[in-house]
């Protein structure tokens, strides 16, 4: 009932509006004037007008409500941080969404060894994820109007939140390419297990997974539901094997926002691929099918790391050996070769300027350069990362650091080579250690009809 | 498929449940019209024949006669484990009766020497006449079904507490440490029934860091800590009297409270939930970490409140039940795993993975099983 409550109400304005979609990603819109209200009340009052609502938001990008200015999206996005992000198009959700302020990221393991096991649970959260997106809760009878001898559709501590710009966005693992569902011929060349880097201390509990599912919202309590619903959904096919709460991204993904600032309090990763980087993102974001697997076609490869700050030793460091290791002022983020501490962040790098004593200005394993695509075979990352901090850690230093998020066209020339760069001399490494790492193939875009891997599983 | 039965009342009689009980018995009015007398079965430490194996529809009178060295017993199970009758504690020498109604159907007879596992088991037949029960007379067998279980179980848990309280009061340690989890099956069997009287539960099963302030700490777990902490039992008498007098007093109760099938079904997710809180963290037998004992008991507990309802169930949602035997099924394997000569390995033996594995097969189990009560409850 749900489910052809989503299809109809997607229906034909959804599917000229894929059509229509530019390649990136249609930033937020604007409701149409007889969309029902924004949400501001609760989820589920508003169930009666769902597919109303889904409607309205098709035909808006058929009609014309896309911002055509992607910068002025952006803001729009900016200010409208309650609104519904469409969860169908030709890319999925949550990828060149200007990225929202909170993360719940988690990873799974596939417990079941049924390949029709594992289809249904990714059409059931498929008809969730779209609910959940739309402000709705994850059950057509929601936390309140079911029998009251079940335990609720919906887990109900979203209920009078709006949508929140909420984005669900799945990944698939290379451990899901293995025997158990007959995927092993459709591995990606590109979705390689990550080589070991020097200086990693990997946890086997904070590290793989066959699926992911990024929730990125701009409430902490919107994020952490959906997450807790789909698990719930899924128990007896999938198990968390892991997951990671952010706050305060530190990254941006579109020119609307401001380059937020990492726990270390630096600007980091201004050259961001960005929503608006039609060409590059072309080049270097979306699997092309060419690649050499269709089914990723449009989709993208996701890797995440959890690096852990050591903040305290960090906050004892000089202000001068701080933006040393990175190479920039802390203030502006301007680079290191700028005029003066008061230039713009958006300077280019002059790597090869030199002191009077003929020591580059910006050192040889300065951050930046390290990572910085001139050092890299011209190599970006769309990267949406997150600060955590998981409270302490018994010895009384804070469990902190950052929930590094980085999609890409080719993890083998974009990731890996610039993350050996850095593992190998980045002076950044005596403050940090990388816990957590995965790996995932996040597909396309979902059809009108179409549920998360469909591509995949076809 | 569901097993019809007459709409009269079930008759069912535990014949010589006392220890001293022993061979024939004078009461055969139960058994009258069968052809050929009573069925035997003859129970070995590896054998359990059945004299007759199709049977009519009707009243059943079955007589066990133990000859192995092993305490036995005999149970009459439908589909899915239902319990239809069974007779516990059968010791070596010992002829026991279990006079049981059995309507047409597909049946096992089972004898469980050691008082162990699944059980040698015989598949019985049984045709004839019988009407099929309505809605709500399915629902009064599934409670007095669960009500058998409840009283198989409570007659058990005073036989094993008895034997526990002894060793204690002896100062024997080793076997009073053997039998603390063997004791404790019984009652982490019916927990949720237990846990309805009150302060009994908390005055038999406290954790020690449950206990209020002012109150005195007594039961299992005061007891598990002096056997494998303190290693001093001398001074536990008087706790050994009071914790065998409210397990007495759990068991008239609960022999005496009637369920109804809502709360046979929040009670089989109840039981569940206890795992997932307690057992997989190692939290309850947090000294003698013989967690999976009551784990097992609990997942046992469980699945014979689902077997009572199964035959609503099967009628309102056959999909459901297949699940449920599907998970139950895959709970046990994990279980099955962890099994040695005289039980189960400790919880502290376990590695972090096993843990993992347990826990993702409870919260699969578990979901279900939360749908039961919801199914039970529609009209």
């Amino acid at each position: 009932m749900d489910a052809s409550e989503g299809r109809g109400a997607a229906g034909p304005a959804a599917e000229v509006s894929e059509a229509a979609a530019p390649p990136s990603e249609a930033p937020p819109i604007k409701p149409p004037a007889d969309a029902p209200p924004r949400r501001g009340f609760s989820r589920r009052r508003l169930l009666g007008a769902g597919a109303v609502g889904i409607a309205g938001l098709g035909a808006a990008a058929a009609g014309g409500y896309v911002v055509s200015d992607a910068r002025s999206g952006a803001r729009s996005g900016g200010s409208d941080t309650a609104a519904a992000i469409p969860f169908r198009g030709t890319h999925q959700a949550g990828i060149v969404t200007p990225a929202q302020d909170r993360l719940h990221f988690v990873s799974f393991d596939v417990t079941t060894e049924s390949r029709a096991d594992l289809v249904d649970l990714l059409r059931e959260w498929t008809k969730a994820a779209e609910r959940m997106t739309a402000g709705e809760a994850a059950g057509a009878l929601g936390a309140v109007d079911g029998p009251i001898e079940a335990p609720p559709q919906d887990t109900g501590e979203a209920l009078g939140l709006p949508a929140s710009q909420l984005t669900l966005t799945i990944g698939f693992g290379p451990s899901l390419f293995d025997r158990r569902f007959g995927l092993a011929a459709k591995r990606p060349a590109a979705l390689v297990d990550l080589p070991a880097f020097p200086g990693d201390d990997l946890e086997a509990a904070r590290s793989g997974g066959d699926i992911a599912i990024q929730a990125c919202a701009n409430d902490p309590q919107v994020a952490v539901h959906a997450v807790r619903n789909l698990a719930r959904i899924g128990f007896g096919a999938v198990a968390v094997r892991w997951s990671q709460l952010g706050f305060g991204r530190t990254s941006s993904t579109s020119r609307g926002q401001a380059t937020p600032r990492n726990l270390f309090g630096f600007k980091d990763g201004t050259a961001n691929l960005k929503a608006e980087d039609a060409s590059l993102l072309e080049q270097q974001l979306w699997a092309g099918a060419a690649d050499g697997t269709p089914w990723m076609a449009n989709g993208s490869y996701l890797v995440a790391r959890r690096i852990r700050m050591h903040i305290e030793t960090w906050d004892r460091t000089s202000l001068d050996e701080q933006q040393a290791i990175f190479g920039r002022f802390k203030g502006t983020g301007a680079p290191k070769t700028s005029a003066d501490a008061d230039s713009a962040e958006f300077d280019d790098f002059e790597f090869d300027t030199v002191t009077g004593a003929s020591e580059p200005v910006i050192a040889d394993n300065a951050h930046t350069r390290l990572a910085h695509p001139d050092f890299n075979q011209g190599a970006r990352l769309l990267r949406r990362g997150y600060n955590f901090v998981d409270g302490s850690d018994g010895l009384g230093r804070l469990d902190a650091g950052l929930f590094f998020l980085a999609y890409q066209r080719d993890p083998r020339k974009q990731f890996i080579p610039i993350q050996q760069n850095l593992a190998r001399v980045d002076a950044m490494n005596e403050y940090v250690k990388h816990v957590g790492s995965a790996v995932f193939a996040c597909p396309p875009g979902l059809s009108r009809d179409g549920y998360w891997g469909d591509t995949l599983f076809a | 498929m569901r097993i019809s039965r007459p709409s009269t009342v079930l008759v069912l009689a535990l014949v010589g449940v006392t220890l001293a009980g022993c061979g024939s018995s004078s009461d055969d009015k139960a058994s009258g019209d069968k052809k050929g007398g009573p069925v035997s079965v003859a129970a070995t430490d590896t054998s359990c024949k059945l004299g007759d194996t199709e049977l009519d529809a009707g009243t059943s009178t079955f007589e066990i006669k133990n000859t192995g060295s092993k305490v036995t017993e005999f149970y009459v199970y439908a589909e899915g484990d239902r319990i239809m009758g069974e007779v516990e504690n059968i010791g070596p020498g010992l002829t026991r009766k279990l006079i049981v109604e059995l309507p047409a159907g597909s049946y096992q007879g089972a004898c469980k020497p050691g008082m162990k596992g699944d059980g040698l088991r015989t598949a019985l037949k049984v045709t004839g006449a019988s009407e099929s029960l309505g809605t709500d007379a399915q629902l009064a067998e599934a409670t007095a079904s669960y009500q058998r279980y409840v009283k198989s179980q409570t007659t058990a848990l005073i036989a094993k507490t008895t034997e526990f309280v002894a060793a204690v009061k002896a100062n024997d340690i080793e076997k009073a440490k053997a039998l603390f989890p063997v004791a404790r099956t019984y009652w982490e069997r019916i927990e949720p029934v237990a846990e309805s009287f009150g302060d009994l539960d908390p005055r038999t099963d406290a954790r020690e860091n449950d206990v209020e302030p002012g109150t005195e700490w007594t039961g299992f777990h005061r007891i598990e800590k002096d056997l494998w902490v303190t290693k001093d039992v001398s001074k536990d008498g008087a706790l050994a009297d009071q914790l065998l007098k409210d397990v007495q007093e759990v068991v008239t109760k609960s022999n005496s409270v009637k369920l109804s099938p809502l709360e046979l079904a929040n009670g089989a997710k109840g039981l569940l939930d206890e795992v997932a809180t307690g057992k997989i963290t190692g939290e309850e037998d947090r000294y003698s970490h013989t967690d999976l004992w009551d784990f097992q008991a609990n997942v046992e507990g469980s699945k014979a409140a689902i077997a009572a309802l199964r035959p609503t169930l099967e009628d309102r949602n056959p999909a459901l039940v297949k699940e449920l035997d599907t998970r139950f099924a895959a709970v046990q394997k994990l279980l099955d795993a962890q099994t040695t000569d005289d039980g189960f390995k400790l919880y502290t033996d376990l590695t972090q993975a096993e843990i993992k594995q347990f826990a993702t097969a409870v919260d699969a189990l578990s979901e279900p099983l939360s749908q039961v009560a919801a199914v039970v409850a529609q009209k």
